[in-house]
């Protein structure tokens, strides 16, 4: 028995074809773009080994700079967005509806499993206004409001609000089924207790039921940050980053870097800084749920 | 009847307006594309873009189909998603068994080194893995879809199925190896079945995030030939611009056509298993 549970070459059968692929494909490239990103240029044409400079000619780069802004505008949208209504959605599975309940939360979830690329499609259709209005603009005429109508993604400021707001779409039933699975978890007569001493509405909220949500929550912050700090094709597929720049995020710029201007050393440089801010925040958020612990 | 039975029905009935009102937001943008896939050419200049098509044009379709080459893009898809979930469910089982249910020493620094790339943003591996395969001469190849995709699969399906593996109990490998099984058939005739539950969760979920990847296909292929559908799209609305809006609807009708089906058929275990993923990753 013993003796076949450690069988070295089953061990192997197992484990190695899995963490060649594995190796060769997550582990060593994340440690090789580290690498790369204190050099410049392009390898084996002109290459060259320049340090933590990368990281510092960013905070020069004022087309990083621009989209470092705008990446953190949308992170903050978002994430409230995200995770703001997907936790009122929860609440409102559990306590608003009583029939349909699974039909609706089939429904909510819905857009969560769409290709990103058909839905950043589908929204540069419903904002479209040239050669004909789309879904948005031609609904406004039908309501009367025809002088609101405008290029929705040619101009900076709704390009982004656009973008915002598909994200959220998105995602927010995902959000709200976790809530709604954690709501669930809380013992009902907890909830009764709480009904029996007086707690209604937004006391029973505040004190009974946000405490216990706390470790969900900070769980699905941990991921709609790191969701929205490398968001890429969801920008791609709207508007490809425009107006101009106006919604190009951080990560388009390291792929453009990368791939355009062939500054590997410079795009890896900001694919390690999108890293960082990953960890970082999750660090912070993990930090946060221990310290409330104890 | 008095005025606060009044007022809480008039407020259930505004609560029922608003649930009724979010629903449709959520769906009348899918619904809105469908409907325009079946639309001719000519109402998209006619009509208002919300009116419902006059009838079923399914020329856009075969437009899509073979003109704008999706039947292409979606074979590319179908192959290397196909073939990288056979990879990432016979690898992350494979390494589930030998980290839980087997004994050496390295065991809990394999585990780690399999979890270590759990939540990596993929940007970061874009440019070596770019290089390597120019190297190996695999860009524009299924390969080099297929083994990226298997990859950055196994780290989520190795923690998913090794925690289910944790609560199997030990007793019926040890019958097993009584009865004389190897510990191959032992891993193919008992720990296989018994896991099911877990590799059909990891099979659906990774089945969404494969066929849904955009930044692997767009970097790794630039031959039109090997796209896959969702790079596939990006090309087709840039060749074909504004000039077909009803082709570029039944495009990507097409594009989540295989997403919206294998929802519709196993919504409680896609909801089920995407949050579990989320949750616990």
């Amino acid at each position: 028995m013993e003796r076949l549970l450690k069988d070295k070459v089953a061990i192997l059968v197992f484990v190695l074809p899995a963490a060649l692929i594995y190796l060769f494909s997550v582990f060593v490239p994340i440690c090789w773009s580290t690498y790369y990103s204190l050099f410049s240029g392009l390898p084996g044409i002109n290459f060259k080994f320049v340090g933590l400079s990368n990281f510092a000619k960013m905070w020069s780069d004022r087309i990083f700079l621009g989209a470092f802004g705008m990446n953190m505008a949308y992170v903050a949208i978002v994430v409230v967005g995200q995770v703001g209504l997907g936790l009122l959605l929860s609440l409102l599975f559990m306590f608003g509806i009583r029939k349909y309940k699974t039909l609706v939360r089939t429904i909510v979830f819905f857009p969560v499993v769409l290709p990103v690329v058909a839905v950043g499609q589908l929204f540069s259709k419903i904002f479209e206004i040239t050669p004909t209005n789309g879904l948005f603009n031609s609904l406004l005429v039908l309501l009367g409001l025809g002088n609101w109508v405008q290029p929705w993604l040619g101009q900076p400021t709704s390009a982004f609000l656009v973008l915002c707001f598909m994200d959220i779409w998105t995602a927010m039933g995902f959000y709200a089924i976790i809530f709604y699975a954690a709501l669930m978890d809380i013992p009902t007569d907890i909830i009764e207790a709480a009904h029996i001493d007086g707690a209604n509405g937004f006391r029973l909220l505040k004190s009974v039921l946000l405490p216990s949500l706390r470790p969900i929550t900070l769980a699905c912050l941990i991921f709609s940050f790191t969701g929205t700090l490398k968001v890429f094709e969801s920008s791609l597929a709207l508007t490809r980053g425009g107006p101009g720049t106006a919604t190009k995020t951080l990560s388009m710029y390291m792929y453009d870097s990368s791939f355009l201007h062939s500054q590997y050393g410079y795009g890896s440089a900001i694919a390690v800084f999108i890293l960082i801010e990953c960890v970082v925040i999750t660090a912070v958020l993990n930090g946060v749920l221990k310290s409330r612990e104890s | 009847m008095n005025n606060s039975k009044l007022g809480s029905r008039l407020t259930s009935l505004l609560f029922k307006v608003f649930v009724v009102l979010f629903l449709a937001l959520e769906l009348y943008p899918i619904i809105w594309m469908l409907l325009s896939s079946f639309k001719a050419t000519q109402e998209f200049t006619q009509n208002p873009s919300y009116s419902l098509p006059e009838g079923f044009y399914f020329q856009n379709y075969v437009d899509a189909w073979t003109t704008g080459k999706m039947g292409i893009f979606f074979k590319n898809s179908l192959i290397t998603t196909v073939v990288s979930l056979v990879f990432i469910v016979l690898f992350s089982t494979s390494v589930s068994f030998a980290l839980v249910k087997m004994h050496w020493k390295l065991r809990n620094a394999a585990l780690s080194f399999f979890m270590s790339g759990i939540m990596v943003p993929v940007t970061i591996v874009l440019i070596p893995l770019f290089s390597m395969y120019k190297e190996l001469h695999l860009l524009n190849t299924y390969w080099s879809l297929i083994i990226t995709y298997t990859g950055f699969g196994l780290a989520l399906s190795v923690f998913l199925i090794s925690s289910y593996m944790r609560s199997m109990p030990d007793e019926l490998i040890e019958a097993a190896v009584i009865d004389g099984c190897s510990i191959y058939k032992v891993f193919w005739k008992v720990v296989v079945p018994l896991s099911m539950n877990a590799i059909v969760t990891v099979l659906v979920i990774q089945f969404f995030f494969r066929w849904n990847d955009m930044l692997f296909s767009m970097t790794f292929i630039s031959r039109t030939a090997m796209k896959t559908v969702q790079t596939g799209l990006l090309y087709f609305s840039d060749e074909w611009g504004n000039k077909n809006w009803g082709a570029i609807f039944a495009a990507i009708s097409i594009g989540v056509m295989p997403t919206l089906g294998l929802y519709a058929a196993l919504n409680k275990l896609v909801i089920d298993g995407m949050t579990a993923g989320a949750v616990k990753g």
